[in-house]
Parts: C-alpha cells; sequence; structure tokens
C-alpha cells in the first residue's frame, strides 16, 4: 500500500474522530455529572486531530526542518503559557480568562488569513469565492480579538466604560467601509497587501469600538458572541483548507455560542440587535426618581446576626460583590452555622448574576456548598413568601424591583429574584453605589429592608462572630 | 455571479455539513442547566481553538524560504495553543469543583 494513502487515511480517520468528540463533548458538557469527561473526550480528540496533522498532512521533507522546529517550538510557548496563565488564575476571574483565550483564537484565525492572501498574491489560484473566505475570515477573526481583549481589560478593571457621543454611527460607517473594502479585494482582482492590512486595521477597530461602549449586565452576552465569532473564523479556516475538523469544530461553536448568547438575552428580556446597538452601555436612562425615595435604614451586625439565628428560613441571593470580596468560603461557614442553629438556608441564583451565566454555581461549588441547596431562580421566587430573611449579597441590578414596576428602567421585563415577598431583607453592600447596570434599586429604600454596609466579607465574618456568640 | 454559484457547487458537500453542524450544535446545547452555562461557554472556546489545526497547515505548507508565511505561522500557532490549551485547562479547573461537590 502506498504510504502517502495510509498517511491521509489516518489523518481522515483522525478528523473524524475528533468530530465526534466536539460533539460528545459538548452534549456531555450539558450534564453535571458527565461534564469533566465531556470536556477531557473532546481535549483529546483536539490532541489526536493536532497531532496527525503534523505526521500526515504532508510528507516529511528534511528541508523544512526549519518549519517543523518552529510549529513544535509554537505548542511548547504556547502549551506553557496556557497552562500556567490557566492554573494560576483565580475562580472570580475566570470570565475574563475565557475572554482571554478566545481573544487568542480569534487573532489566530486572523493571521492565517494574512499569509493565505499573501499566498494568493504569490501565484496561488485566484477565486472570489476563497478570497470570500478569506476575507470573513479576518474580519471576523480581527473583530473577536480585539474585543475580547477590551472585554477583559474592562472585566479585569484596567478598561473602564466609554461611550463616545456619535459611537453609532461611527460604528456603522466602520462596518460600510469593512465590507466595501472587504467587498473590493474580492472583486477587483487587485490583491493590495496595503488594503489587506487597512481592512485588518479597521476590523481591530471596530472590535474595540463595539465593546468599548457596553458595559454592565451585557458583558456575559458579549463574550459569549464574542466566542461564537471566534468558532465562524475556525470554521471559515476549515472552509479554505477543506479541513472537517475545524468545520464541525468551529461551526459547532458558532452555533451552540450563538444559541447561548440568545439564552442569555432572554434570560435578561433584551433582544440581541439592542445589545450590539448598546443602547444599555451608554446608562442615558439612568435617572433617579428620588422624589419617591424613601429612607434607608442601617441594620447593626448584631441585630442582623439575631434576626438570622432566630429565622426559620434563610434565603441568599449571591452577585458579583461575593465574588469581588472572595467571600464564598465565608458564606458556607455563615451557612454550615446557621445550620447547626436549625435554620433552614438556601441560594437563589440568578442566571446572569455575576459576570457570567452560572458564575454564581462556579463560585458557590468552589466553596463545596452542596448542589441541592442551589435554587433556580424560579423556585425560588415561588417559595420567597415562605422566606423569614434575605441576605442579598453584593448583588444588586438582579433583586431591583425597577424590573417588574418601573416601564421606564432599562432593565423593565428582566426576571428578577423577587425579594421583596419575603418577610425581610438585609442588603450586604460596600456603598450605596449603582450596580453594574448603572442603575438605581429602590429596594434599599423598601420598607422591609435594611442596609448592612461594609466589604461583603468582612460583615460576613462579624455575624458568623456574633452567631457563635448567641 | 457564476462565481458565487461554482462556489456553491464545487463546496455542495461542505455546505452540507455547514447547515447539518448548526442544527447540531443548536440541539446540543439547548438543554443545558445555567448551572453548567460558564463552563460549557468556556468548553465550546476551547473547541474553537481547533483553528491552530489551520495554522499548522500553514507552517508545513510554507516554503522555509518565505519568512512572511514562517513568522506569521509560528505566531499563529502559539496563538492556537494558548486557545486550545488554555481553554481546556481552565474548563476542566471549573468542572474539577463541580465533580467533587456532587459526591
Amino acid at each position: 500500500m502506498n504510504t502517502t494513502i495510509l498517511g491521509l487515511s489516518i489523518l481522515e480517520l483522525s478528523y473524524i474522530v475528533a468530530s465526534v468528540t466536539f460533539i460528545l463533548g459538548l452534549k456531555m458538557l450539558s450534564s453535571p455529572d458527565k461534564a469533566r469527561k465531556g470536556n477531557l473526550i473532546a481535549g483529546y480528540g483536539m490532541g489526536l486531530a493536532i497531532a496527525a496533522t503534523i505526521l500526515f498532512k504532508e510528507e516529511f521533507s528534511a528541508d523544512k526542518w526549519l518549519n517543523y522546529s518552529l510549529i513544535l517550538a509554537g505548542l511548547v510557548i504556547g502549551t506553557v503559557i496556557g497552562m500556567r496563565m490557566a492554573i494560576k488564575v483565580k475562580m472570580t476571574a475566570m470570565p475574563q480568562m475565557v475572554s482571554f483565550f478566545n481573544g487568542m483564537g480569534g487573532a489566530c484565525a486572523g493571521v492565517i488569513s494574512l499569509v493565505e492572501f499573501d499566498h494568493l498574491r504569490h501565484g496561488g489560484e485566484i477565486s472570489a469565492g476563497m478570497l470570500i473566505v478569506i476575507l470573513l475570515g479576518l474580519i471576523i477573526g480581527s473583530v473577536s480579538f480585539s474585543g475580547s481583549m477590551i472585554a477583559y481589560g474592562k472585566l479585569e478593571g484596567k478598561i473602564a466604560d466609554k461611550a463616545l457621543p456619535a459611537g453609532q454611527i461611527i460604528n456603522i460607517g466602520l462596518l460600510v467601509a469593512i465590507f466595501g473594502l472587504a467587498g473590493y479585494l474580492a472583486f477587483s482582482g487587485h490583491l493590495s497587501m496595503p488594503l489587506m492590512y487597512t481592512l485588518l486595521i479597521l476590523s481591530l477597530l471596530y472590535g474595540v469600538l463595539f465593546v468599548m461602549p457596553i458595559g454592565g449586565a451585557d458583558m456575559p452576552v458579549v463574550i459569549s458572541l464574542l466566542n461564537s465569532f471566534t468558532g465562524m473564523a475556525a470554521a471559515f479556516g476549515g472552509f479554505l483548507y477543506g479541513n472537517q475538523a475545524m468545520l464541525t469544530g468551529g461551526i459547532l461553536v458558532g452555533s451552540a455560542g450563538t444559541i447561548l448568547t440568545v439564552l442569555m438575552c432572554t434570560a435578561m428580556n433584551r433582544s440581541l440587535t439592542n445589545v450590539i446597538i448598546g443602547s444599555f452601555g451608554g446608562g442615558g436612562a439612568a435617572s433617579t426618581q428620588s422624589g419617591e425615595q424613601g429612607t434607608i435604614k442601617e441594620i447593626s451586625v448584631t441585630d442582623a446576626a439575631i434576626l438570622l439565628a432566630y429565622a426559620n428560613k434563610v434565603s441568599v441571593v449571591p452577585g458579583y460583590g461575593l465574588a469581588v470580596a472572595q467571600a464564598q468560603h465565608t458564606v458556607h461557614n455563615l451557612e454550615k452555622i446557621l445550620e447547626d442553629k436549625g435554620v433552614d438556608l438556601n441560594y437563589a441564583i440568578h442566571p446572569v448574576a455575576g459576570r457570567m451565566p452560572g458564575h454564581m454555581n462556579v463560585l458557590l461549588a468552589e466553596a463545596d456548598v452542596p448542589y441541592p441547596k442551589l435554587l433556580e431562580m424560579e423556585d425560588a421566587n415561588e417559595d420567597m413568601g415562605s422566606t423569614d430573611v434575605v441576605l442579598v449579597i453584593g448583588a444588586n441590578d438582579v433583586v431591583n424591583p425597577a424590573a417588574e414596576n418601573d416601564p421606564s428602567s432599562p432593565i423593565y421585563g428582566m426576571p428578577v429574584v423577587k425579594v421583596w415577598n419575603a418577610k425581610n431583607i438585609i442588603v450586604l453592600k460596600r456603598s450605596m453605589g449603582k450596580g453594574y447596570a448603572g442603575i438605581e434599586n429602590e429596594l434599599f429604600f423598601h420598607p422591609k429592608n435594611r442596609m448592612l454596609f461594609g466589604d461583603a466579607k468582612d460583615s460576613l465574618e462579624k455575624l458568623i462572630a456574633e452567631l457563635k456568640n448567641l | 455571479m457564476e462565481e458565487i454559484l461554482s462556489l456553491f457547487y464545487e463546496n455542495r458537500e461542505f455546505i452540507f455539513l455547514i447547515i447539518v453542524s448548526i442544527f447540531l450544535g443548536i440541539e446540543v446545547i439547548s438543554n443545558v442547566p445555567a448551572v453548567l452555562h460558564t463552563p460549557l461557554m468556556s468548553g465550546a472556546n476551547a473547541i474553537h481553538g481547533v483553528v491552530i489545526i489551520g495554522s499548522i497547515i500553514i507552517m508545513l505548507q510554507a516554503d522555509p524560504s518565505n519568512y512572511y508565511a514562517l513568522i506569521l505561522g509560528f505566531l499563529a500557532v502559539i496563538l492556537g495553543t494558548l486557545n486550545v490549551v488554555g481553554g481546556f485547562v481552565v474548563t476542566n479547573r471549573m468542572l474539577e469543583m463541580f465533580k467533587k461537590k456532587a459526591k
């Protein structure tokens, strides 16, 4: 048998196996007990596809020693850095880490397009179809890269929300310019490298301007959207090389990411276009009706401890503040002490609390909070009437009554945890600052509510100390 | 127009694969509990790291004297590896905690 045929067959077989592992992996990621195995399986599939490509895609020739060395060097460098980053990152910084790695994939797709474009200029077979695929890969990959980096910077707190005065017009103008230029490059037959770089810069700029003004509750949606963008960019690469593994992997993530994005939008009762155009993040609607606001009542640590200790049922509503204060272990300790005192305690988890869907689950899982204690929002809301005390820890927008009763509010219609149906509310909060969406929260002025100001972890530790003395 | 049509015809099998994969992606995802949204996003993120194969193909096909392709290809291999390795390791770290808890 011809060795080349054998090699190519092994290659294609590996791609089929890899595609199957991607599908299985995604499928298993959807159930808690199989998720980890699913991730590993997809990882092995990826390793197989990479190894098979290196070994069998081209026949080995000794004068390409530089190429092979660079491939291996790149793999080693990427693995070492990637491992280090992924192992060192704190659980609370996971969302931005995902955004960062997503940006790397986007950049990879963009660079591939640059090289392939240059390849076409030097005697490759030119067709408008291939050019379109290359150009789309460049545009989407670059937008995904720069957008992800901005999202990363924002979640790290290195970049502030900024909206350009005529942001939307500039963005639309940029899009027109990008597609105009791409159209010219694809159909004029004029393969100009300077124009290609211009396209690259415009796309990078668009990614920056696209994410820059988006703040608040929309950040998870943006990361998910950029994730599906990178999937599409990978799929264009697959189309370019006629590579099934890249195609299935890319398309799966592209479509699954889009669905996930839509699910998140639904959870917030917003449309995707609305998010993309970005009317939310600008914060223009964040007006306050100070006339309707009552007074804020504070509660002392001692009073709060007594209220909790003599409650039958307590519900904790965690939010981003819990993550920032790294208070997940402390809240778990509080839970154990209260359980010892015969208090029934659960956690009411809003799907988009924190900076990513499921963020709170991951965080509380880190502290070994048992599964059954985590209630989904709908179940928690049904139980609210019989709950004695609700402890809101660093959550704001997800418990804002304006979502139910103020049609002028930007978050009107978003499902929220209806904490005001409980008998008492205690809000742990650092200051009277606004939530991530930049809007006032009338819950703080609610007659049932009392505030416990301070860092979430400090306040919880003081509560625990008080409870031990009771 | 003819170019587009011939692109369609030449790649009809891929286009078929793309459309089926789109539906598959939607079907596979639509029943995920909110608990697993973050790990799922992270896992999907690792899977699109498959784009690294494109960068390896570039390196394999590049003429050893074409430094433009070699340098950019090398960069792309690093970027793609970061996506793959970082993506899978981060996802595994998240899910590790879920597993411990399920017991």
